[in-house]
This record gives structure tokens, C-alpha cells and sequence, in this order.
């Protein structure tokens, strides 16, 4: 066999509870009873809503637009106008210091920024930025590794190697040097981002960073693929369907592919967290999202000099990231324990 | 000098209080003056009940080294520094604070002599008697060896190229026997020019000119620095670690004004700590001095307005400017109306709030800085009816110029550096361009990278308004207004163009010129010359200028007897410690 269900060498006493039922359903099972999981698909699901609340609060709730800067601006502080900037005291008056956290989700309730931002309002366009570019780039980069690493390992031979080769090439690099490097390339192209053929990814566009990213990572989705693929390519079940005529784009898609999806979908919540993780430490060095759009990263970075004054701004994105890289990692392990043929002794627990 | 060398980030410190020894009628005299030209200096760290005295171990602390420490290459503020103290020129810089820290004074020549054969000969007579750290005696030919350096070290070398036979020397090789011309006997030192140039002098006083024995090696010496004259020599520099200067045995004072005797024994200069952990350090007094082109962050500014640092802060207005320049070869701004609607636009209160608000910013709108002779305040794109102060913007003015323009609606790209201030400013901008209808998106760059990237012709369809600051080489009019937007200094597919707006008025050059020619001659008919073309430049507004910067010293409470040179900053060698 080949399929998963077939894998999975069940206990006597659970298999009559499952009899009937198809993989899918099972691995859905495992997983609604793994509370950590759950909890963890809940918390990230919070997250998720809140980010695509971020216009919705920030023009109804905060009435800011936290996409530019607001230095010579006010807000309410206890009933009374101040500005958004405080001039430093003592006789000197050094620095401009932003407003700190007021509690008060309607005016700068996280305070500002470098350059008078709503952080609360940010940090929730921050959340959108990251998600998106997060998850775009894992399924890109999961479903491009996927397609590459099924015709490697279903046509082998030279097929295998010139594309396992190139996916070395782009293994051997650093994954932050190489992240660096396109980055920088493609921001000061004279193009200005990424043009192929007609289409053109603008610099400023979250595109661009997703697009890296997912580049980036494809070998490291593409090798255990491929592992999968080899494993399955020869199976009874892919000669049957070759002795009955089968077209090669029907092994591939219709034979080998369910065979390796379960590994594709453990994949996925670890590479939108690994993502997530990488799109941030870009923007942090300037290179990942461009102004005027935010990220996480873009907000840690922009609270490196309050450090001292205002850790909130730097904090508050730095354990938003943290939380979601948890979630998503609890939720991987999750989905991994009831994909997994191996989650025998944690089912029958 | 740019912005990457000198190691300016943001607006720095300085402070400025005069030398604790004088007294009567000469101390007032050199306070008012320092006080006038420094532009308020916010504090002294002197206490009138210590006596001055030298000796002990001055440290500064500084974020990283400068780089390669041969004289002949090293271009940044951090060892000119400390080379003042160790090495010494025909003529330098005043070693006083204060406007007086401008004027030019002669050191290891006699006098100062004027320009022979139309303004292409200059005759040095040598002082006598003056050894180098080394113990080896001064002579005139050692100077030869001096500037043949200049062309066979790789180093800027553009400033002493009408130096007769500059044309034909390279880092392979250089003869300069007919422009740089040593009589040993009668010691004499002449320069034959192959045209005048009103600014030799300012450029025989920087660092690159100052006397090293003729026996220094033609090569680069990497971290060796060679011997001087001054006194103090270099004991050791390794760029990962210190540099320690050390009082040099062979020095006599010839000089108070051009290169007075140190205070401290020692000066160190430890690199590696972080810019907080530096302040921090000066606070608790393990350290002297906060280098002062570290750049300290923003919300540790706070702890330093605490009055317990009232004596220990000083403040002063540096000769520089942060500008925004305006890419001239293209659409929009290659159209005079677009660029006065930006400079109408540009929020430059946001921007001084940037760099730390109005106690460490000035908003500007013309090219030249406070303090030159020909600076005259004039800022014409303001709201209200007044020309010479900037008082907010004038949106409705910069939209009616948009409109009439024809430019509404184009793309703009702001091409701005990655650091936190950078950042911010090109936010800044893009909001300003997009408040007055255009599509404006940044393009930010690492600082190393973006200055010479915006320099490049190569790039100049990438980008249409990029960021630079510029800091004075020396205090010369032209080095604003000829270096930064003459028609000479575009330099198509170099990396060093420093006119990034490539802005070119031929009849704004003839004047460049002509100023340039009467200073010598004519200096107040050149003073005024230099006004005009500062506010025919501003009008043309290749640039958008955000402010002039002012610098922060921070030392530790023992420290006394502050001076501040607009052209060195913090004089170093003046100060004295408390025991």
C-alpha cells in the first residue's frame, strides 16, 4: 500500500471504532483530541482575525491612519490634548520622546512610535503584513517544492539530478546571506522589484518579500519530498496503475501525490512560522516589507532606539511574533501526530 | 567631507566652554566668542574651584574605529582628531575653540605667505629646530615625500592636484620635484600651482598635508601611523581594540595657537561598546568621552537632560547640513515648479523632531550653514510672508506649483538610508510627497551603500529624491556651493559625484568662479558674491534642505577645560581632568 491508512498499524482495540473511515477523517480525529493543538489553532486563529480587523480599528476605534507619520500630532491623554511627540526636559530639552501606552483603546492605547505612530494600530497592520507574507510563502514555496520534487523523483535519472543539483546550490547557501543578497538585488534593480515578462512585483510590494522567501526555502521543503516521493514511486499500487495504462501526469497527480500530501500539510504550519520568523529578521535589517507598509519586524526595528523610553513599541511585536511562531509550531506538532503513521501509541493512549 | 567618513549619523554634540586657565579680559573675550560662534554652547564641565593642570588618562569611547590609520588616506573625523594633536601642517587650524578655531594660522612654516606668479606660487619658510616623534629633525624635503603620498597612497587625492606634476602621479609612482620644491639649506618650501587656487591653503591645513619624515614608505602604512611632530605620538592603534597616544619626548611648543602643549598624559581610544553602554559608562565615570560622531539613541537623550548631567553636556551647531537632493536629470523634478512645490511641502518641523527636536536641529531652506561669513538667513518656501524664517509648510502654495507642473500623479522614489533616523526621515518625505499628490515609495538603503549608490549617474534613473548630509572639509563657502552643486563636481558613472542633484546653472558656476577668484583679492565683494549664489541656488532648490545639526559632547564630570573648534569639534588635547 501506500496510502497513509494502509501505513498504520492499528491496535486490536481501536479497530473497530475506525473501521470505515478514511485517512483524513482519522488525522481529523487525532487532532480535535489533542487539546494543545486546538488551543494553539485557537490562538492563532485569533491572531489571524485580529490582524484583518487592523483597518476597521484603526479608523473607527483609534481614528489614526498608522501607515504615516504623525510627529506634529495630538491625542487625549486623561481628558486633556497632548502632543503625540514630548520635547525632552530638564534645561536642555534633548530628544523627542513618543507618547507612552495609555490604556485607552481609542487613543494610542500601546502609544507611538519613532515618528508618532499608534502602535496598537501598527502592531495590527503589522500582524496582516506578516501573515500574509508568512503563509503566501509557504504555500508557494510548499506547492512549487511539491511539483519540483514529484517530477525528480517520478522521471529520475537526469530529471533528478539537474533539479536536485540546483536545489543544493540554493541550499548551500546561507539562508540569511542569500535572503540578503536578492533582497538588496531586486530592491535597487532598475526595474525596481521583480520584473518577469509582463509582470512586475513592485518593491514596495509584500510580494516581493514573499517571493523571496519562498525561493529560499524550497530545498529545505524539496528533500524530504523527494525522500517521499522515491519511496512511493515504486510501490506495488504505481505498477498497477501503470499496467493499466496510466498517463504519467495521472501516476503523478493521482497515485503519488495523495501519498505525499501528508507530509506536504505537516509542512506547512512550520514553514508559515519558520516564514514568519525570516519575513521579520528581513524587515528588521530594512531589506524584508518597505515602507509605508508595516510588519512586525518594521515595528521591532522602529523601537530599537526607545528601547530605554518606550520598550512597549519593540516588546509588543517581539511577543506577537512569538506567539504566533508558538502557535503555529504546537499546531505543526499537532497535525504532524495525526497525519503521522507513527502517532499509533498517542492515538491508542 | 560626506556623510559616511566623518561618522556624523545624527545630529550630534558638542559643547562648548572655554579654556578654565585664562582669566581677566581675555577669558570673558574667548567666552563671548565661543559662545557666538558655537551657537550657544549649552553648558561648561568646568569648576571653578579645580585648578587646571596636565597629566592623568583621558578615554574615549567610540562604537568602532576609523578605518586604515595612514594620514594620507584616512578621511574621517575620528583620527583628524587625533591627529591634530600628533602631526602637524605648514599652517593649520587654530587649535582654539570658537569662530577663532577657524582662522588659519601658520604651524610648521614661519607665516603665512601670499601668492606669487598670479597665485600659483606659494614660498614656506620652515621653522628650525623641530624633531619628529622619532627623534629625526624636521627638514623641508620631508613635506616632498608628504604629498607624493597623497598620489601613490590610494586617498582624495583631489585636493592637491593642481600641485605642478600632480597630472602624471599614480599609486605606481610620483614626481612632484617642480610643484613641491625643498631648499634644505636655506629651509625653504615652495608650491608651484598650474592655477591659483583660492582654497590651498584650507586644503595644506587638513590632516593629509601634515608633515611625515621622507624616509615613510610611498605604500599605504596600513595601522602604523608615522611619526609627527605634535605632542603626543601614537603608541599603538589596532582597530578591533584602542589606539592609545602617548606624550611625545621631541616636542617643544613653538606655537599656543597652532599646536599648544596637551593636557593628558594619555589619550586612549577604546572601540567595540555600544553607543548606551558607552553613555553609560561616561555616567559612571569609567570613561571620558562619548565619541562624538557616535550618534546616542534617541530615548537615552532623556537621561542627559536630568540636571545631574547639566555640566557634562554641551551643546553646539555644526557647520553641516541634512538635505534631501532632487534628481534633476528626471521627471518630475527636473522641472523647477515641482521642486519649489517640495520645498514648499517639506514638513521641516517633522524632520527636526527627527533628529531630536529643536535643541539638536535648525530648520533650513538654503544651502549654506550658520556661521560663514556670507550666510544670510533666507528661506522662501514657508508659510506666512516672511522670507527668512522657515514657520511650517505651505500646502497650498506647493499644490498650486504640482498643479501648474504638470507633474501631479507621477511616481516618486525616496531614496533613503536603513538606520532608524534615515528611516524615518524618508517617511517623512514620502508623506510629504504624497500630501501634495504624488505617488511617492522609498528605496532604503544601507548608509555605507546609499551614499555613493546615489552618487552614480549609473543609479540616477532609480531614484528621484535621495538623502545626504554634508559636513564642512574646511571653512570655505565653495565648499558648499561649488563642491555640492557646481557644474564641475558632476561626475557621470562615479561613485564620487558629491553633486547628487546633478543640478548645473552655467551662469551660477560664473559666479562660483568669479567669488572663488576674489577672495584673496576682494573678500568682502566675494563674501557678497557667495550670498547671492547661495540664494540663487536656493531659489533654483535642487535640494530640499531639512536642517542644520547640532552635536552633543557628553563627558564624565571629571573632565574640564572644554573647547569646541568648528573645524576639529571637541579639542581634545585642551581638556584636563580633575583628580
Amino acid at each position: 500500500m501506500a496510502t497513509l491508512l494502509e501505513q498504520v498499524e492499528l491496535s486490536a482495540e481501536l479497530r473497530p471504532a475506525i473501521a470505515g473511515r478514511n485517512p483524513w477523517a482519522l488525522a481529523g480525529r487525532r487532532l480535535r483530541r489533542n487539546r494543545m493543538a486546538l488551543a494553539a489553532l485557537g490562538l492563532f486563529l485569533l491572531i489571524v482575525v485580529l490582524s484583518l480587523l487592523a483597518p476597521w480599528y484603526a479608523r473607527d476605534v483609534a481614528h489614526v491612519n498608522p501607515l504615516v507619520p504623525n510627529l506634529n500630532g495630538t491625542t487625549v491623554v486623561g481628558g486633556k490634548v497632548v502632543p503625540v511627540m514630548q520635547q525632552g526636559g530638564g534645561s536642555l530639552h534633548l530628544g523627542e520622546t513618543p507618547i507612552g501606552p495609555t490604556g485607552d483603546l481609542h487613543h494610542y492605547f500601546l502609544g507611538a512610535d519613532l515618528v508618532g505612530r499608534d502602535v496598537a494600530a501598527l502592531l495590527l497592520y503589522g500582524g496582516r503584513s506578516s501573515l500574509q507574507i508568512g503563509i503566501s510563502s509557504a504555500v508557494i514555496c510548499c506547492a512549487v517544492a511539491t511539483l519540483v520534487a514529484l517530477v525528480a523523483g517520478f522521471f529520475g535519472g537526469l530529471v533528478d539530478t539537474v533539479l536536485s543539483r540546483i536545489m543544493d546550490i540554493i541550499w548551500a547557501f546561507p539562508v540569511f546571506l542569500l535572503a540578503i543578497s536578492i533582497s538588496t538585488e531586486l530592491l535597487t534593480a532598475r526595474s525596481g522589484g521583480i520584473q518577469v515578462g509582463p509582470v512586475h512585483v513592485n518593491a514596495a510590494s509584500l510580494w516581493l518579500p514573499t517571493a523571496i522567501i519562498a525561493f529560499i526555502y524550497l530545498p529545505y521543503v524539496y528533500r524530504p519530498i523527494r525522500g517521499q516521493v522515491l519511496s512511493v514511486v515504486n510501490k506495488e499500487f504505481v505498477e498497477a496503475a501503470i499496467a493499466q495504462g496510466a498517463s504519467n501526469l495521472r501516476l503523478i497527480f493521482s497515485e503519488i501525490l495523495p501519498n505525499v500530501v501528508s507530509t506536504v500539510i505537516v509542512f506547512l504550519p512550520l514553514m508559515i512560522a519558520t516564514n514568519i520568523i525570516l519575513e521579520s529578521s528581513l524587515s528588521f535589517l530594512s531589506i524584508g516589507v518597505q515602507p509605508p507598509n508595516v510588519s512586525w519586524g518594521t515595528i521591532i526595528s522602529d523601537g530599537q532606539d526607545l528601547l530605554y523610553s518606550r520598550p512597549w513599541v519593540s516588546m509588543s511585536a517581539g511577543i506577537m511574533i512569538v506567539l504566533t511562531v508558538l502557535a503555529l509550531n504546537v499546531l505543526g506538532d499537532g497535525v504532524r501526530d495525526a497525519l503521522d503513521p507513527r502517532a499509533k501509541l498517542r492515538v491508542e493512549g | 567631507m560626506n556623510p559616511v567618513s566623518p561618522v556624523h549619523t545624527d545630529p550630534a554634540r558638542r559643547r562648548g566652554r572655554r579654556p578654565y586657565r585664562w582669566s581677566g579680559v581675555a577669558a570673558l573675550a574667548a567666552l563671548a566668542l565661543a559662545l557666538a560662534s558655537c551657537g550657544g554652547s549649552s553648558s561648561s564641565s568646568s569648576t571653578p574651584t579645580v585648578t587646571r593642570h596636565a597629566g592623568g588618562v583621558y578615554m574615549i569611547l567610540a562604537n568602532s574605529a576609523f578605518g586604515v590609520a595612514d594620514p594620507a588616506q584616512n578621511y574621517t573625523l575620528e583620527e583628524w582628531q587625533l591627529l591634530i594633536n600628533t602631526h602637524d601642517g605648514l599652517v593649520g587650524f587654530a587649535h582654539v575653540g570658537g569662530l577663532a578655531g577657524a582662522k588659519i594660522v601658520p604651524d610648521l612654516a614661519t607665516s603665512i605667505p601670499l601668492p606669487t606668479n598670479g597665485g600659483k606660487t606659494y614660498l614656506f619658510n620652515i621653522r628650525h629646530g623641530i624633531k619628529f616623534s622619532n627623534g629625526q629633525v624636521l627638514k623641508p624635503s620631508d613635506f616632498v615625500r608628504t604629498f607624493e603620498r597623497q598620489f601613490t597612497v590610494p586617498g582624495p587625492t583631489t585636493f592637491y592636484s593642481k600641485i605642478v606634476g600632480a597630472s602624471n602621479c599614480s599609486t605606481k609612482g610620483c614626481d612632484l620635484s617642480q610643484g613641491v620644491v625643498a631648499d634644505d639649506s636655506a629651509y625653504t618650501l615652495t608650491f608651484n600651482l598650474t592655477a591659483p587656487d583660492p582654497e590651498f591653503l584650507d586644503q595644506l591645513s587638513l590632516p593629509f598635508a601634515f608633515a611625515v619624515p621622507a624616509s615613510t614608505p610611498l605604500k599605504l602604512t596600513g595601522n602604523n601611523v608615522p611619526p609627527g611632530t605634535g605632542p603626543y605620538m601614537w603608541k599603538s592603534y589596532n582597530p578591533n581594540t584602542q589606539a592609545v597616544l602617548v606624550r611625545n619626548p621631541y616636542f617643544k611648543q613653538w606655537s599656543a595657537v597652532a599646536q599648544p602643549a596637551g593636557n593628558p598624559n594619555e589619550i586612549i581610544e577604546k572601540y567595540g561598546a555600544q553607543v548606551s553602554d558607552e553613555v553609560t559608562a561616561v555616567e559612571n565615570g569609567q570613561a571620558n568621552e562619548v565619541f562624538d560622531g557616535d550618534s546616542i539613541p534617541s530615548d537615552q537623550l532623556g537621561q542627559l537632560n536630568s540636571p545631574k548631567y547639566a555640566s557634562q553636556v554641551h551643546v553646539n551647531t555644526l557647520t553641516a547640513d541634512w538635505y534631501w537632493a532632487l534628481n534633476t536629470r528626471r521627471a518630475p523634478f527636473n522641472n523647477l515648479q515641482a521642486r519649489q512645490a517640495i520645498n514648499y511641502a517639506a514638513n521641516r518641523s517633522a524632520y527636526v523632531k527627527i533628529a531630536g527636536g529643536p535643541s539638536l536641529a535648525v530648520p533650513s531652506c538654503q544651502i549654506l550653514p550658520p556661521n560663514y561669513p556670507s550666510y544670510v538667513s533666507y528661506c522662501p518656501y514657508t508659510a506666512g510672508s516672511s522670507t527668512t524664517t522657515w514657520s511650517g509648510p505651505n500646502l497650498a502654495k506647493a499644490r498650486a506649483l504640482v498643479k501648474a507642473s504638470g507633474t501631479a500623479g507621477m511616481k516618486v522614489v525616496v531614496n533613503g538610508t536603513t538606520d532608524q533616523v534615515g528611516k524615518a526621515l524618508a517617511e517623512q518625505m514620502v508623506s510629504d510627497l504624497n500630501a501634495i499628490g504624488y505617488k511617492a515609495s522609498t528605496l532604503l538603503l544601507a548608509m555605507s551603500v546609499q551614499y555613493p549608490w546615489s552618487q552614480n549617474s549609473v543609479n540616477s534613473s532609480k531614484w528621484n529624491v535621495a538623502w545626504s548630509a554634508w559636513y564642512q572639509d574646511y571653512p570655505a563657502q565653495s565648499d558648499f556651493l561649488n563642491v555640492l552643486l557646481g557644474c564641475t563636481t558632476i561626475h557621470p558613472n562615479s561613485d564620487a559625484s558629491p553633486n547628487i542633484a546633478a543640478y548645473c546653472n552655467q551662469s551660477t558656476q560664473a559666479q562660483i568662479n568669479q567669488a572663488e577668484s576674489e577672495e584673496a583679492t576682494n573678500p568682502a565683494a566675494a563674501a557678497a558674491l557667495w550670498t547671492q549664489i547661495d540664494h540663487a541656488d536656493t531659489n533654483a532648490a535642487p535640494w530640499v534642505n531639512m536642517y542644520n545639526p547640532k552635536q552633543i559632547d557628553f563627558l564624565s564630570s571629571n573632565v574640564h577645560g572644554y573647547s569646541w573648534s568648528p573645524q576639529w569639534y571637541i579639542l581634545i588635547d585642551q581638556l584636563w581632568l580633575s583628580k
